[in-house]
């Protein structure tokens, strides 16, 4: 305990050493950098400071320095908790944090309300908290879970040629056991029901390393399609035991959390022709060219083996530090160029984000990433996926344009979730028409 | 010199059965008591301790204390081995979650307790494997446990009230009207019901129903032989393990986290809080509070070390080197300490104390 004690007090003045400026905008990373998922958190974190270097490099937003902490979370709920508490008020207060960890996130979305400091979960999360009413600090930017199966149905229905054309039909559903694997469901099986084809769901348990049943399974079964909602070790099995089993790659569709680098090369060849869904295309952008010139020859780098730069995960990072970025530029245009923004006015910021195609090409990132706009009702803002395939050396882009699917029963879905969660929490639904 | 009972006589049978005989332990423990309870909160009002220290490092502490201590009374004081402790929790966080959504007008306090008790009848049923084997096999019945609950509130909605997302989010912590919704209120809330159930298993280790769950741990055999029945108190074991581990799981969701979904109860939460009473001392109740500091509280000290040497003495460390140093030097500790102690810090301070006794004069 006095240890503890005595690190805090070291850690308060050391803090308060470093906050040097009250103009600088702060930004904790609860990064995850060991343990099981640091593929991830190393590539998603590095793209976020490496872009926030790149503004700063550029001279800060309107001459507002980016400022960022690290700190480690190990991808566990309670440290994570931990770090956002002991970050969420040095150096003039958070902006905003983003976890990339749906159980972090949980352990938050009251927290970051009562602080009123906005939360972003890209791509992961509740997919009803894109209902901005019942959950004003909470921000799923980009696409959720629901808006991606429906991406899904989708492009599996224009590759037939239309989705009635799914008529009779058989998509597996090959999931990891959890609610995570469970979410779509309810859009599976609408889409199911609506265009006629068969769903059969197989769940496979945590941590998936042995999928031989599933796969025999699926081999009886001779699906059309086959959607791999798997997390980990479990979608590289998922490939190999397919190859085993003679199914081919091409007709596998991953979620995103099954499209990275790291999950593709332990499969080997197993994954060639392997598609998964994606929020960024695949490729080099004029802005990742930047961040090597600016940041990676100056030596700031964050990911120490450059040939990282641009894969999966980083590109997300550097995704997600656009939005927000964007975001604290969107509330400096309201309330004061050239100021660090409180995360209240941030929040104001992410709940009118237009970062429209124009935008996206003066930041040289133009096709990297679906335009994005918010509003007060929707905290999603997009709702469109790209579908990318392995060559078996890098992430190609399959679908020319983004993939959209049925955005108007995906949003009555995610109404009524949030309306269920506000009856839960007696939470009054913010009046949408009077926020400006 | 200061540490020594000479000179306290018991003249009663009950002076000599008190929780705490000896006069320095009661003085020690009212201390702990009265730093806790009212220290804390003239410190908070004097500003020196923040939401933070609340929210991030006590109540955390004092959760996966409970925890620890119940996991303690089934494998430390019961000798049965059990890697089913998150899922005991997991049952008494949804259970209490249900009786609050579905029962109007149900205290909270009423509803831990309710999803205690069903924490309890969970592990009295998984409980059963016991009577027949022993040891690894046990841990590994009780595996089942684990993943059964886990898998079993995924796959049956009603538990979650049909989320979408699968998770369940913790109601107002409500008693008379007053609403603990500050960092500080949720401490004082947690440590009371912890304080109150500690006390209770300091109690009950010492009762006849400890005597012989210790004696059932020691030799089952011998126990039997002498009259203990071996079914009812290894299952007395489970109920009342799994109960404290009940009520540690729906404060984790009500008091800690807010939304939890099943899969934060994983195994990983069960190794955890196996380590914490292996570090903390296996059949000891303040090992239980020891090995907890040790796991929750240690490498969040690690990481503020690792911070403050970036940040005050300069030195510059890539990114991610931090983190791994963190992860070595706590294990490094640990090993270190199971080498010079395997029987816990509860030993290490039981040690202590009988050399503070002897000090200054050894002979």
């Amino acid at each position: 305990m006095k240890f503890v004690q005595k690190a805090m007090v070291a850690a308060a003045f050391a803090t308060a050493a470093l906050s040097a400026s009250a103009q600088d905008q702060f930004f904790p990373a609860l990064s995850y950098r060991v343990g099981p998922y640091a593929a991830g958190g190393t590539g998603f974190f590095g793209g976020v400071i490496d872009y926030l270097s790149l503004i700063n490099a550029q001279g800060g937003i309107n001459g507002v320095k980016m400022v960022w902490e690290e700190c480690e979370t190990e991808y566990n709920a309670t440290r994570g908790v931990e770090c956002y508490e002991r970050l969420k008020k040095v150096r003039g207060g958070a902006t905003m944090v983003e976890p990339l960890s749906t159980g972090i996130a949980y352990g938050l979305l009251d927290r970051v309300a009562q602080d009123k400091i906005p939360m972003t979960t890209l791509g992961y999360g509740r997919s009803d908290a894109a209902d901005g009413r019942v959950f004003p600090f909470v921000f799923p930017l980009i696409t959720s879970y629901w808006n991606q199966a429906a991406g899904m149905m989708k492009y599996l229905g224009d590759k037939e040629g239309g989705l009635d054309k799914l008529k009779g039909k058989k998509i597996v559903h090959l999931y990891h056991d959890s609610a995570y694997g469970k979410e779509p469901f309810a859009v599976f099986e609408a889409y199911a029901k609506q265009y006629g084809f068969e769903l059969i769901k197989l769940a496979v348990p945590h941590p998936g390393n042995e999928q031989q049943s599933q796969w025999l399974q699926i081999r009886q079964a001779k699906p059309d399609y086959v959607i791999l909602w798997g997390w980990g070790v479990m979608n590289a099995v998922a490939l190999k035991t397919a190859q085993r089993n003679g199914y081919p790659s091409g007709k596998i569709l991953g979620v995103w959390w099954a499209g990275s680098e790291e999950d593709v090369i332990p499969a080997g060849s197993a994954a060639n022709g392997y598609t998964t869904m994606t929020f960024n295309t695949p490729g080099n952008y004029p802005l990742l060219d930047e961040i090597k010139k600016k940041v990676y020859a100056a030596g700031k780098g964050n990911l120490e083996d450059k040939s990282r730069i641009g894969s999966t995960y980083h590109m997300r990072g550097v995704t997600a530090a656009i939005l927000w970025t964007e975001a604290v530029r969107k509330a400096q245009e309201k309330y004061g160029k050239g100021k660090a923004m409180t995360s209240e006015q941030v929040r104001w910021g992410f709940e009118n984000l237009n970062v429209d195609e124009a935008r996206l090409k003066a930041l040289g990132a133009f096709g990297m990433m679906p335009p994005v706009k918010t509003t007060c009702l929707d905290h999603e803002g997009s709702g469109a996926v790209k579908v990318q395939r392995w060559d078996g050396k890098a992430w190609k882009a399959v679908t020319p344009n983004w993939v959209v699917g049925d955005k108007a029963m995906i949003r009555k879905m995610q109404e009524e979730s949030a309306a269920k969660y506000a009856a839960e929490k007696k939470i009054t639904l913010r009046d949408c028409s009077k926020e400006g | 010199m200061l540490y020594r009972e000479a000179g306290q006589f018991k003249a009663t049978y009950a002076e000599d059965s008190q929780i705490f005989p000896i006069r320095q332990d009661k003085i020690g423990i009212a201390l702990i008591l009265a730093v806790a309870f009212v220290g804390a909160p003239l410190l908070s009002v004097a500003g020196m301790l923040s939401d933070y220290t609340f929210t991030a490092i006590l109540t955390p502490f004092l959760i996966f204390s409970l925890a620890a201590l119940g996991l303690n009374i089934l494998t430390g004081y019961a000798g049965q081995l059990s890697l089913g402790t998150a899922a005991f929790m997991a049952v008494g966080a949804f259970a209490s979650y249900n009786f609050m959504l579905r029962i109007d007008g149900m205290p909270i306090l009423m509803a831990f307790i309710l999803g205690g008790l069903c924490a309890a009848a969970v592990g009295i049923v998984f409980g059963l494997p016991s009577l027949r084997i022993r040891g690894f096999y046990l841990a590994a019945a009780t595996l089942a446990t684990q993943f059964f609950i886990v898998w079993c509130l995924t796959k049956v909605g009603w538990f979650t009230n049909y989320s979408s997302s699968g998770v369940i989010t913790a109601q107002k912590i409500e008693i008379l009207g007053y609403t603990f919704d500050t960092a500080f209120s949720k401490y004082l809330f947690v440590l009371s019901v912890v304080t109150v159930m500690a006390l209770l298993a300091k109690n009950m280790v010492r009762t006849n129903i400890g005597r012989s769950w210790m004696a059932i741990r020691d030799m089952d055999m011998a126990a039997e032989v002498i009259g203990f029945r071996p079914m009812q108190t290894k299952l007395m074991a489970f109920a009342v393990s799994s109960f404290y581990c009940g009520v540690a799981g729906a404060l984790f969701a009500y008091a800690y986290l807010g939304t939890v979904e099943p899969e934060g109860f994983n195994l990983d939460l069960s190794f955890r809080i196996l380590f914490m009473i292996i570090i903390g001392g296996v059949g000891s109740i303040l090992g239980s509070f020891l090995g907890a500091a040790f796991i929750v509280l240690l490498p969040i000290g690690l990481n503020m070390f690792m911070h403050f040497l970036e940040g005050s003495v300069g030195i510059n460390l890539p990114s991610g080197i931090s983190s791994s140093f963190e992860l070595m030097v706590f294990g490094a500790l640990i090993i270190f300490f199971l080498i010079v102690e395997p029987h816990g810090l509860a030993r290490l301070w039981q040690i202590g104390k009988e050399k503070l006794r002897l000090w200054p004069f050894p002979h």
